[in-house]
């Protein structure tokens, strides 16, 4: 279907434009110039205003009007206030071991299930796969009043693994892998099999090299969304040194509203790890997303 | 032997997904015991309420608001930005890696900016409004204006992801139909309108769905900007979920559970007509 978001290749640009000009020969009009900058200024400001407004005191932030850039100087003891009020540090270190244990855990499991469904005889295939493609119609939301009273009745509440495990496996992982095992060529499949290599082997040496870039896209793509989870944290940790950032942060508003430079210093820390993606790894998370535009 | 690579996915599967939807169901016709656990069966007595409840029609009231607000203005920006950034503008590659950063912020640290911007006393929002003379607003505290905030916050979240599609979707244009679309003469608007925007309907039905789903299964801003308030005018079904069972110590589980079999209802009817409408009336090449 849709293939075509999914293949936009990246190298295709300058020759686009190439063209383009080519075909028009003319450049984009001053009213082109207004429209974008017009949108530049009113969609960056929350970013420019969250950077910045994390390095200035109160005199700046609680002034009226407000000052738009640090005129009392710049502040970076914002950021070991916010350390201080809520533990940040520790729940830094939550949030990257639930993301690691969700991304591990989904790409293992999708990467098992793709693999049954593309090469090996299974019987009742397209009901199995109808099962998996059926878990990505259910609203999380609907089901999380029994998944809390599971995950609590077993005394995970406050651990990584009760953070981590509904999230284990993944119906949109198995298809996207699913897709790529099957634009496998079969030759290398069979050369495997003549050198004698069994499932296991062929699958762990040679078929996930080859996937490497959907596997990439599909670890961003999980680590994203593990990392951004809000409802479920929430519910699963109850003392702050058990939280992930994102509930952090969200307790360092409702602490001290009086303070924006500290609340933004630890929304600037709880981003980081986000916008260094979004800025040096854009090529795959454009994949991994768009992947999903294919269904 | 294939059942083994299957089984660890369907075990998570089994356990968080089909069985907790049972278990939904069957928590919907309970009650609530003394220790704060469901129990015993009171049939459909949440739904009875539930359907009588003028909170609750206050509540649909609300998401369907809520999702007014955010799918279509977020799609249409989106497309404004994405359709500019095809024009052959000096600074394209810095515009480009611009605009993609709204999509590095998560919900949570959004919403805390926008809460921040917000702010009625010191906030930005209100400062810039007042050199020329409006305002100062409640945005977060006036009933009038709180989803209308919530909202805007909520399509500035969106925007990201929404620009990634259909900027993927603009540049896999097929060059020799612009090409002849040009060569008749079309050109600007025309050209837009006629040639562009129908080459994208995938994207842009696709966005549609997935926006709406996303919308109605939105949390963290309404709990970190208004708690649902003020007067219940940011309440939408999910949050409606969250207090029933969660909030306050309500532990009002059967009830908030025939909530969620709504949710659930919605999301598989527009599941369903996705599935159905896309095979037919969107343009595919």
């Amino acid at each position: 279907m849709t293939t075509t978001a999914a293949q936009t290749p990246r190298t295709d640009r300058p020759a686009h434009r190439r063209r383009h000009s080519r075909g028009v020969g003319r450049g984009a009009g001053p009213l082109t110039y207004v429209g974008i900058t017009v949108l530049f200024l009113i969609v960056l400001f929350p970013v420019y205003y969250g950077i910045i407004g994390s390095f200035m005191n109160t005199q700046d932030t609680n002034s009226y009007p407000p000052a738009l850039w640090p005129k009392h100087g710049i502040h970076p003891q914002n950021y070991s206030n916010a350390l201080d009020i809520v533990p940040l540090g520790r729940q830094y270190l939550n949030s990257i071991m639930q993301t690691a244990a969700i991304t591990i855990g989904q790409v293992l499991t999708s990467v098992l299930a793709a693999y049954a469904f593309v090469f090996l005889p299974l019987r009742a295939r397209n009901f199995w796969f109808g099962v998996f493609l059926a878990t990505m119609m259910i609203p999380y939301e609907s089901i999380i009043i029994p998944n809390y009273l599971f995950v609590t009745g077993l005394g995970l509440s406050d651990t990584i693994a009760g953070l981590a495990l509904p999230f284990l496996a993944s119906g949109f992982g198995t298809f996207l892998l699913r897709q790529s095992f099957l634009a496998f060529p079969t030759e290398l499949r069979d050369a495997a099999r003549v050198d004698g290599a069994g499932h296991l082997r062929f699958l762990w040496s040679i078929l996930t090299p080859l996937s490497k870039p959907t596997l990439a896209a599909l670890s961003i793509y999980c680590a994203l969304s593990a990392w951004n989870q809000y409802f479920w944290p929430l519910l699963i940790t109850t003392r702050s040194e058990h939280q992930t950032i994102q509930i952090g942060i969200g307790q360092l508003q409702s602490s001290d509203t009086q303070d924006p430079g500290m609340v933004l210093a630890g929304v600037v820390l709880a981003l980081l790890p986000t916008l260094l993606l979004v800025v040096f790894g854009q090529r795959f998370i454009v994949r991994g997303l768009t992947a999903g535009a294919v269904k | 032997m294939a059942m083994l690579y299957l089984l660890p996915a369907l075990a998570v599967f089994g356990v968080f997904m089909f069985w907790p939807l049972v278990k939904s169901i069957i928590i919907s016709m309970q009650g609530t015991d003394i220790i704060g656990r469901p129990g015993g069966f009171v049939g459909l007595e949440h739904y009875r309420h539930m359907f009588s409840d003028p909170a609750f029609a206050k509540v649909i009231g609300v998401t369907a608001g809520f999702t007014l607000l955010t799918v279509l203005p977020s799609i249409l920006i989106a497309l404004a930005i994405a359709l500019l950034l095809q024009e052959r503008i000096r600074g394209l590659r810095f515009f480009r890696s611009a605009f993609a950063l709204p999509f590095a912020f998560s919900v949570a640290t959004a919403s805390v900016i926008f809460g921040v911007l917000y702010n009625p006393a010191s906030g930005v929002i209100n400062g810039l409004l007042s050199y020329v003379g409006i305002g100062p607003f409640g945005w977060l505290t006036d009933p009038d204006m709180a989803l209308i905030s919530v909202s805007l916050a909520t399509v500035w979240m969106q925007l990201g992801y929404n620009l990634l599609i259909l900027s993927a979707g603009l540049g896999a244009m097929p060059e020799d139909v612009l090409e002849a679309a040009r060569l008749d003469g079309a050109t600007g608007l025309r050209l837009q309108r006629s040639v562009v925007i129908p080459l994208i309907t995938p994207q842009l039905f696709f966005l549609i769905v997935t926006g709406t789903i996303h919308s109605l299964q939105s949390f963290g801003q309404i709990y970190i900007l208004t708690k649902g308030g003020p007067e219940n005018n940011t309440t939408t079904l999910v949050y409606s979920i969250y207090e029933q069972a969660f909030a306050y110590n309500n532990s009002n589980f059967g009830y908030a559970s025939a909530q969620a079999m709504v949710l659930l209802l919605v999301v598989l009817v527009i599941t369903a007509v996705q599935f159905g409408v896309l095979e037919r009336r969107v343009f595919y090449r």
